[in-house]
């Protein structure tokens, strides 16, 4: 499964959005797909676990869970680089 | 926003409102709260201070107070009137909310104009029948055709509604949109029908007169702030409420302490050389009023540093601000409730009566309420939850 793959079934289980997230375009605002605040929290906790990664505190603000390419970028970030 | 060119113009005003407080809000404020009634001689003389435009830059004709002066304001009215000091606190984060985030509008900077001119007075609809106290959430949405718009609302809780003369009211930004994709939308009197829906006679605060009501408005879509409330309520409606509410409690705090110290002194004074028992829990008490002061004045302060760049803006939006400013409103809440309780075990049954001067029936009461508007237990479990992924470092 490629990083974007995971990230898609991470949503799909938590981040509670209005749309099918397998369908999503990566650009896409997650808000605005119907993410909450509680949800946006469920899905870093999901994305800490199945990445192995901790966010630190300067990347826990909205822009960095705004879409599945924002989200791609701050992992790829923490793990050192693309898998 | 530029604050008062001077610091001694600022201290005037703030002087002005002082002695406003204490020649006709203080007066009344009895009588306001017996009735449960408008504190309509409290925001005649305010407006009478052109003090309704304290948040509205002075480009448009506004006061252009920073919130640290608004703040201040809100203190020196909270020392004679909670009710009033709420409303003029209330009105305040609206017209904050339209200035800072209606500035590119050509419509929003006409009404805050308009606002200033005539001291308009808004109220806030973000409360919603069947949504509890998540204000971050809609089930009334903006319906738009062309140019016009129109919005239907059953709010549970709507201050001083009747008495506005404008609302500004949250909603989901169209009827596909899901519940916490919403937009902020000012609905201009004659634009809006307001339909009692509910009382307010409470133990407290009753001069806010906070009764439920279903609106429904018909409006030009120019009217809908484009910013998305997400954003309108992290970089400035949360902040700048927590802000001004604390501020107002803070003002009941004070005038519980110094009554408090009033009558420490005079038990004083009847025997030199004996400390009454007041005099320790007044020390406590007072040192709670210093610990809610401070955290007041570092809260607001930071904020106005951060609102002043873009770097300070991505940190209004983090999570780690989201508990800090949460913190604020639920420390607040809890000292001014603790801080007046203090004070009246302090001045004993003089303060159990209700007729004398060291009465403190009516700030106990409007200070119980500040832990209720939002819940602080709704704000506590949000904050456990942001908790889990914030590592303070």
């Amino acid at each position: 499964m490629t990083t974007t793959e995971q990230i898609r079934s991470i949503l799909q289980k938590h981040a509670r959005l209005a749309v099918d997230a397998s369908s999503l375009p990566e650009e896409a605002d997650l808000y605005e797909a119907g993410m909450n605040s509680h949800a946006s929290v469920a899905l870093m906790l999901a994305l800490e676990g199945a990445f192995d990664i901790e966010f630190p505190d300067r990347m826990l603000n909205r822009s960095v869970f705004q879409s599945i390419a924002a989200i791609r970028a701050a992992v790829e970030e923490l793990s050192g680089g693309a898998s | 926003m530029t604050p008062l060119s001077t610091s001694e113009e600022f201290r005037a005003l703030r002087e002005r409102v002082q002695a406003v407080g204490v020649e006709v809000i203080r007066p009344a404020a009895a009588d306001v709260d017996r009735r449960s009634r408008f504190p309509e001689e409290a925001i005649a003389a305010l407006r009478k201070e052109r003090v309704l435009g304290a948040a509205i830059p002075k480009t448009l004709g506004g006061l252009g107070l920073s919130l640290e002066q608004v703040s201040a304001l809100c203190t020196a009215i909270g020392q004679h009137c909670a009710a009033s000091a709420m409303i003029f606190a209330m009105h305040s984060i609206q017209v904050a909310c339209m200035a800072r985030h209606g500035a590119e509008s050509p419509f929003f900077r006409a009404y805050l104009t308009e606002c200033a001119e005539k001291q308009l007075l808004i109220a806030s609809v973000t409360s919603e029948v069947g949504v509890g106290g998540d204000m971050r959430s809609s089930i009334a949405c903006v319906r738009r055709e062309g140019p016009r718009a129109q919005v239907e609302k059953a709010a549970s809780v709507v201050s001083y509604g009747e008495h506005a003369d404008a609302l500004l009211l949250t909603a989901r930004r169209g009827p596909d949109a899901p519940a916490n994709d919403q937009a902020l939308v000012l609905l201009r009197k004659g634009e809006y029908t307001l339909t009692k829906t509910s009382s307010w006679d409470t133990l407290g605060m009753r001069g806010t007169c906070s009764p439920g009501f279903q609106i429904a408005a018909e409006f030009a879509a120019t009217q809908i702030l484009e910013v998305p409330f997400a954003a309108i309520a992290s970089l400035t409606m949360v902040p700048y409420s927590h802000g001004v509410w604390s501020s107002a409690w803070l003002g009941i705090a004070s005038d519980a302490v110094a009554r408090a110290r009033q009558f420490v002194r005079a038990e004083a004074r009847k025997r030199p050389g004996v400390t009454p028992f007041g005099a320790t829990r007044l020390a406590h008490a007072a040192n709670l009023h210093q610990t809610m002061r401070m955290q007041i004045h570092d809260a607001v302060k930071e904020y106005e540093a951060l609102s002043a760049s873009a770097e300070g803006e991505a940190v209004l939006s983090s999570i780690g601000y989201a508990i800090k400013i949460n913190n604020l409103k639920i420390t607040s809440s809890t000292l001014v409730a603790q801080i007046v309780s203090e004070c009246l075990t302090i001045c004993g049954m003089a303060a159990y009566a209700n007729e004398s001067k060291f009465s403190m029936g009516r700030q106990l009461r409007d200070a119980l309420g500040a832990a209720l508007m939002i819940a602080n237990d709704r704000i506590n479990a949000t904050n456990a939850t942001l908790l889990l992924v914030h590592k303070d470092e």
